[in-house]
C-alpha cells in the first residue's frame, strides 16, 4: 500500500565545473511510497521552481534501468542500496519516514562534475574507441549462421556485454578504477568468434586509453562489483589480466612481424 | 510542389536492384572532401554515421545524451526481424513484406517495405559480424522466437536486452570511426535549426548543452535519425528526454510531415500510479499469451480482485472477441481497454486500468512454468508497483509507444528539402498506420546500414553543391532565429513550470487524439492547445540562464514545440475520416464497433507543408497504390 514519507534530503549542489560544491539540505514532504527515486526529485524540482530556486540538475534518460545516464551516490552507494537496480528503478518504499538521504555525484578524477549532479563520462567513450569494436565494415559479413557459436559462449559473452556504460564501478572504487568497464568489453569480445582477430591489440589499446584517462589502477576490493547495476562479475577482470598478459607477448610479436611491409 | 517518391518502376522485387544500379556514385577519393552531419546515435543515426565513415566521408555525430551509446533505442527489448528462414517454417522476403503492410492497415508505400524486408537478412549477418550476442541454440546456430500475432518464427534477440545489444553494435562501430578520424562525435549537443541555402540542407545551428554555446555546422547533406515523438503524450514508454524538436524545427524550414496522427498506444503498460509520474514502463505483450484481461461487471466495484466472484467479473476481449480473445492486434486491446475504463469499471485507485490474471494459467501449468516464462517480468513489476503477480492480478493499460508518423520521405529517405535525409523512427515510411512487434529496429538499422549511405551518394554525385561557409548569410539567420528563441523563453518568467504545461498538453493528447478520435473532440483539442502554446509563451518560468548546463531551458524548447506537433496531429485525425490501424475515428466504425477502413477516400499519405505560424498547413497527398496486395478488412471475431 502507498505511504507517504517526509524526508530530509542533503543534496550536492555546484553552479558549473570550476564552481565550489556543497551540500544543502532541503526537507521534503509526502512523497508517495510508490514513486521512484528521480520521481521523488522531480517533486523536489518542482517545488524548488515554485519557489523560485533553481531545481537540482540530475543525469537520466530511459528510466527504466538500461540506458545507463543516471548515477547517483546514495548515502554513500551508487545507485542506492538496492543490488543490480539503477537510481531510476530504485522506489521511495525503499526508505522509511524521517529517513535523512544524502545525494551525491559520481566522483572520480576522469569524471569531472559539470553541474550538481551530473558529471562528464566521456572518458568511456574514448576508452571504447581505442579498440571495444570488431573491425569489420558494412558489406563484408557472411551469412550470419556460417560462423557457429556455441550456446555457452554466446551466454557469456552477453553477461560481459550487458554492461550499461553508467559508470558506478568507477564511483564505487576507492582507485577510481574502470577495470570493470574495460574488463567487460574485452570479456564479450574474447569469447566471441568475431573478437578473436584483434583480440590482444583491443585488450593493450583499451587498456593504455583507461590509463591515459586518468582511471586508478585494481586492487582487488571488488567493489565495483557490488555496485554494478547490470550484474557484470569480476571474473571479467581475471580475464582481462590475462588477455593483458598474453598480449603483451602476442602484440609485440604481430607488430613487429609487420614492421617494413608497406 | 509536387510529391515524387521517386519509386523507381519495374516489378516490385526488382526495384531496388534496379535503383542501385541507377544511383551515381561518389568516386573513392571525393569522399573525403564531404561532410555530412547524423543528428541522433540511435540505432538509425550510429549505424548510418558509422557506414559513411567507412564510406570515406567526414561526418559529424550529434545527440543530447552525454554519449552515443544511450540513444533510446537502447531501450527496446523484444528483438528483430529478420526473413532469414532459419525455422524452415516458410518465412521469406515476400512474407515479411505481406506481414508489414497487412499490420500496418495498408497505410504504407509497397515498394519501401518490400526494400526493407529484403535488407532484413543482410542486418543480421552485420550485427553477428560486428560481435552483438544474439541468442544461440545449443548447436551453436542463431536462435529465434515468435512475436506479434505472424505465423513464422523470424524475430532475433539477445535476452531481453536486443535494442540495448544492437544499438551497442551500432556504437562500436561508430566509435572505431571516431578512432579513425572519420567521425566527430558532439554529444551532450541539441540541434536547434536546419540551416538552408539555396533551398538545400547545407547545415544546422547546435547548442552545446553543458555550457550553452550556439554552434554552426555546415555540410553537404543532413541526416536526422532523431527518433519518435511519442512524448507528446507526456506519458509514454519512451525515454525522457525523447523529442520531436529536430524535425519539427525541419519541418517548419519546408520538410513535409507525412502522416502525424499515426501513433502507437501500446496495451500492456503498468499504469499511472501518482500526478509525480514521470513515464510508463512497458510490460511485453507476450503476457497476454497466458493473462487474462478482465474488469469488474458492476461500476465502481472497490473489492479486492481476489475478493470478485468469477461471475462478477467481465472478461471483455473474450467475450466480444471469440476467436483471438487476449491475442487481438495491440489496437484492438489498447481501445476496448479504455473503454471500459471510461464506463467506471477500470480498477485500481485511480480508475484507469484493468487486471492481467493469471491465476488461471498457474493453476493450468503451475507456478513454475509460469516463472520460467514471464519471471523476469513478474520481477520488473513487483519492483515499481511492489504488487507480486504470483498472488494478485496485474495492473495494466495503454500507453503511448511509437509513432509511426514523422518526416515524409521518398525512396531515397530524402525529404522534400533537397540534402535533407530522414532516418529510423523519425521518417514515416515503413509502418503504415500500425507498426508489428520487432521491426521498428529493423527500420532503424536497414536505413543506417542498407540505403542511406547509397542515395546520400547519390545526392552528394548527382547536386551542385558549391562551398558554403558558416558566415554566410543563411546560417547567420538561423543563428539569430534560434538564439532569438532561447532568448525570448528565458523572459517569460510567468509563473507556471515548463512540466506543468507538458503534462497539460499530454492529457489534451491523450484525451482527444489517443485511442479514439471524434471530429468534435479534435476540435476541441486544436482549440485547447492553442490557448495552451499562447500561456505558454507568456507564463513559463525557466529558472537560470543561457550559459549554463539548464534542463530546465532544453525541455521548455522541446515542450514548446510538443505543443505545435499535437496540434498538426489533431489536424491530420481530423482530416483522416476514416479508422485505420492506431487511429480509430469514432465517425468511422462497423456496427460492431469495430475501426471501418476507407480505401475509397483514405488511401494516401498525408504529407503536411509549413506555411507560416500562425497559417493553416496545407495537405498534400501521396497516393498509395498496391501491385502485389489485395486489401482486406481485417477482423479478429
Ligand atoms: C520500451 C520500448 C521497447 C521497444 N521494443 C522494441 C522491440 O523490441 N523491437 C523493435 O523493433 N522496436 C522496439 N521499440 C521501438 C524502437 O526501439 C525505436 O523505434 C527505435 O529504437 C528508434 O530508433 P532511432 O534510431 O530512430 O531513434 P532513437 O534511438 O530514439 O535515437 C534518437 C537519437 O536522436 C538524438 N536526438 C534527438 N533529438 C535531437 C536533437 N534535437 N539534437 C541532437 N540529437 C537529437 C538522441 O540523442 C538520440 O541519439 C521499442 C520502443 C520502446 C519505447
Ligand atoms: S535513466 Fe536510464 S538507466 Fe537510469
Amino acid at each position: 500500500m502507498e505511504k507517504k514519507l517526509n524526508l530530509t534530503l542533503k543534496i550536492w549542489r555546484q553552479k558549473g565545473p570550476q564552481a565550489q560544491g556543497r551540500l544543502v539540505t532541503y526537507p521534503v514532504q509526502g512523497v508517495s511510497t510508490d514513486a521512484s527515486f528521480l520521481e521523488m526529485l522531480d517533486v523536489l524540482n518542482e517545488e524548488l521552481l515554485k519557489k523560485g530556486e533553481e531545481p537540482v540538475a540530475f543525469d537520466h534518460d530511459c528510466r527504466e534501468g538500461i540506458c545507463g545516464m543516471c548515477s547517483l551516490m546514495i548515502n554513500g552507494q551508487t545507485h542506492g542500496p538496492d543490488r543490480e537496480t539503477t537510481t531510476c528503478q530504485l522506489h521511495m518504499r525503499r526508505f522509511k519516514d524521517g529517513d535523512t538521504i544524502v545525494i551525491e555525484p559520481w566522483r572520480a578524477k576522469s569524471f569531472p562534475i559539470l553541474k550538481d549532479l551530473v558529471v562528464d563520462r566521456t572518458a568511456f567513450d574514448r576508452v571504447i574507441a581505442a579498440g571495444g569494436y570488431a573491425s569489420v565494415n558494412v558489406g563484408n559479413a557472411q551469412d550470419a549462421n556460417c560462423i557457429l557459436v556455441g550456446k555457452e559462449s554466446a551466454d557469456r559473452a552477453m553477461d560481459a556485454a550487458a554492461c550499461i556504460g553508467c559508470g558506478a564501478c568507477v564511483a564505487s572504487c576507492k582507485n577510481a578504477s574502470a577495470m570493470l568497464f574495460v574488463a567487460a568489453k574485452v570479456t564479450h569480445f574474447a569469447e566471441l568468434p568475431q573478437g578473436q582477430p584483434e583480440r590482444y591489440k583491443r585488450a593493450q589499446a583499451m587498456v593504455a586509453q583507461m590509463d591515459a584517462e586518468g582511471f586508478g589502477g585494481c586492487t582487488n576490493t571488488y567493489e565495483c562489483e557490488a555496485a554494478c547495476p547490470a550484474g557484470i562479475q569480476v571474473t571479467t577482470i581475471a580475464k582481462l589480466n590475462r588477455e593483458y598478459l598474453k598480449s603483451s607477448f602476442a602484440y609485440a610479436e604481430e607488430s613487429k612481424s609487420s614492421e617494413g611491409e608497406g | 510542389m509536387s510529391l515524387d517518391a521517386r519509386v523507381p518502376i519495374g516489378p516490385l522485387s526488382e526495384k531496388w536492384t534496379k535503383c542501385k544500379n541507377e544511383l551515381k556514385l561518389v568516386s573513392p577519393t571525393n569522399k573525403r572532401k564531404y561532410d555530412i552531419i547524423v543528428i541522433g546515435s540511435g540505432l538509425a543515426g550510429a549505424s548510418a554515421a558509422a557506414s559513411l565513415g567507412e564510406l570515406g566521408y567526414n561526418v559529424k555525430v550529434f545527440c543530447f545524451q552525454d554519449s552515443p551509446r544511450r540513444a533510446h533505442s537502447i531501450a527496446a527489448q523484444g528483438g528483430i526481424n529478420a526473413a532469414k528462414n532459419y525455422q524452415n517454417d516458410g518465412d521469406s522476403v515476400g512474407r515479411l513484406f505481406y506481414d508489414t503492410v497487412k499490420g500496418g492497415d495498408f497505410r504504407a508505400r509497397e515498394a519501401n517495405v518490400y526494400r526493407l524486408a529484403e535488407v532484413s537478412a543482410n542486418i543480421i549477418d552485420q550485427c553477428v559480424a560486428q560481435g552483438v550476442p544474439f541468442a544461440r541454440e545449443y548447436g551453436g546456430t542463431l536462435a529465434n522466437r515468435t512475436f506479434g500475432g505472424v505465423l513464422v518464427s523470424r524475430t532475433f534477440y539477445a535476452r531481453g536486452q536486443t535494442g540495448q545489444q544492437l544499438l551497442l553494435g551500432a556504437y562500436s562501430s561508430l566509435m572505431r570511426q571516431v578512432e579513425r578520424g572519420k567521425v566527430k562525435l558532439y554529444s551532450r549537443h541539441e540541434m536547434l535549426d536546419l540551416v538552408l541555402v539555396d533551398g538545400v540542407a547545407r547545415g544546422v545551428i547546435a547548442r552545446d548543452l553543458t555550457n550553452g554555446n550556439f554552434e554552426k555546422h555546415a555540410a553537404h547533406a543532413v541526416l536526422l535519425c532523431t527518433g519518435g515523438y511519442s512524448n507528446v503524450f507526456y506519458l509514454s514508454t519512451n525515454a525522457k528526454g525523447c523529442n520531436a524538436t529536430a524535425i519539427w524545427r525541419a519541418y517548419k524550414r519546408g520538410a513535409y510531415f507525412g502522416n502525424p496522427c499515426f501513433t502507437q498506444i501500446h496495451p500492456t503498460s503498468i499504469p499511472q500510479h501518482g500526478d509525480y509520474q514521470s513515464k510508463l514502463t512497458l510490460m511485453s505483450e507476450s503476457l497476454r499469451n497466458d493473462g487474462r484481461v478482465w474488469v469488474p461487471k458492476q461500476k465502481g466495484d472497490k473489492r479486492r480482485p481476489e475478493a470478485i466472484p468469477e461471475g462478477e467479473r467481465d472478461y471483455y476481449l473474450e467475450r466480444k472477441y471469440p476467436t483471438y480473445g487476449n491475442m487481438v492486434p495491440r489496437d484492438v486491446a489498447s481501445r476496448n481497454a479504455k473503454a471500459v475504463c471510461d464506463e467506471g469499471r477500470g480498477v485500481s485507485e485511480t480508475g484507469q486500468a484493468v487486471y492481467l490474471d493469471f491465476a488461471d494459467a498457474i493453476k493450468r501449468d503451475g507456478r513454475e512454468v509460469i516463472r520460467q516464462k514471464y519471471g523476469n517480468l513478474f520481477h520488473m513489476y513487483e519492483k515499481i508497483t511492489g504488487e507480486n503477480p504470483y498472488h494478485t492480478p496485474m495492473k495494466i493499460y495503454p500507453a503511448p509507444h511509437y509513432t509511426m508518423g514523422g518526416l515524409w520521405v521518398d525512396y531515397h529517405l530524402e525529404s522534400t528539402i533537397p540534402g535533407l535525409f530522414v532516418l529510423g523512427e523519425a521518417n514515416f515510411s515503413d509502418h503504415g498506420a500500425n507498426r508489428l512487434g520487432a521491426s521498428a529496429l529493423m527500420q532503424g538499422l536497414a536505413d543506417g546500414y542498407f540505403i542511406a549511405p547509397y542515395t546520400v551518394g547519390h545526392h552528394l554525385a548527382g547536386r551542385k553543391l558549391p562551398k558554403v561557409s558558416t558566415d554566410g548569410p543563411e546560417f547567420e539567420e538561423a543563428l539569430r532565429a534560434a538564439k532569438g528563441r532561447v532568448d525570448r523563453l528565458l523572459k517569460i518568467n510567468g509563473k507556471r513550470s515548463v512540466d506543468s504545461f507538458h503534462r497539460e498538453l499530454g492529457r489534451i493528447m491523450w484525451d482527444k487524439c489517443g485511442m479514439s478520435r471524434s471530429e468534435a473532440g479534435l476540435k476541441e483539442a486544436i482549440a485547447k492547445i492553442r490557448a495552451l502554446r499562447e500561456e505558454f509563451w507568456n507564463n513559463v518560468k525557466i529558472p537560470g540562464g543561457n550559459a549554463e548546463l539548464n534542463q530546465s531551458l532544453e525541455q521548455a524548447g522541446r515542450v514548446a514545440d510538443f505543443i505545435e506537433l499535437g496540434e498538426l496531429m489533431c489536424r491530420d485525425a481530423l482530416n483522416r475520416r476514416e479508422s485505420c490501424g492506431g487511429h480509430f475515428r469514432e465517425e468511422s466504425q462497423t456496427e460492431e464497433n469495430e475501426a471501418k477502413r476507407d480505401d475509397e477516400n483514405y488511401l494516401y499519405v498525408s504529407a503536411w507543408q509549413h506555411q507560416g505560424d500562425d497559417k493553416e498547413p496545407t495537405l498534400h497527398k501521396e497516393p498509395l497504390a498496391f501491385e502485389s496486395i489485395h486489401l482486406t478488412q481485417r477482423s479478429y471475431k
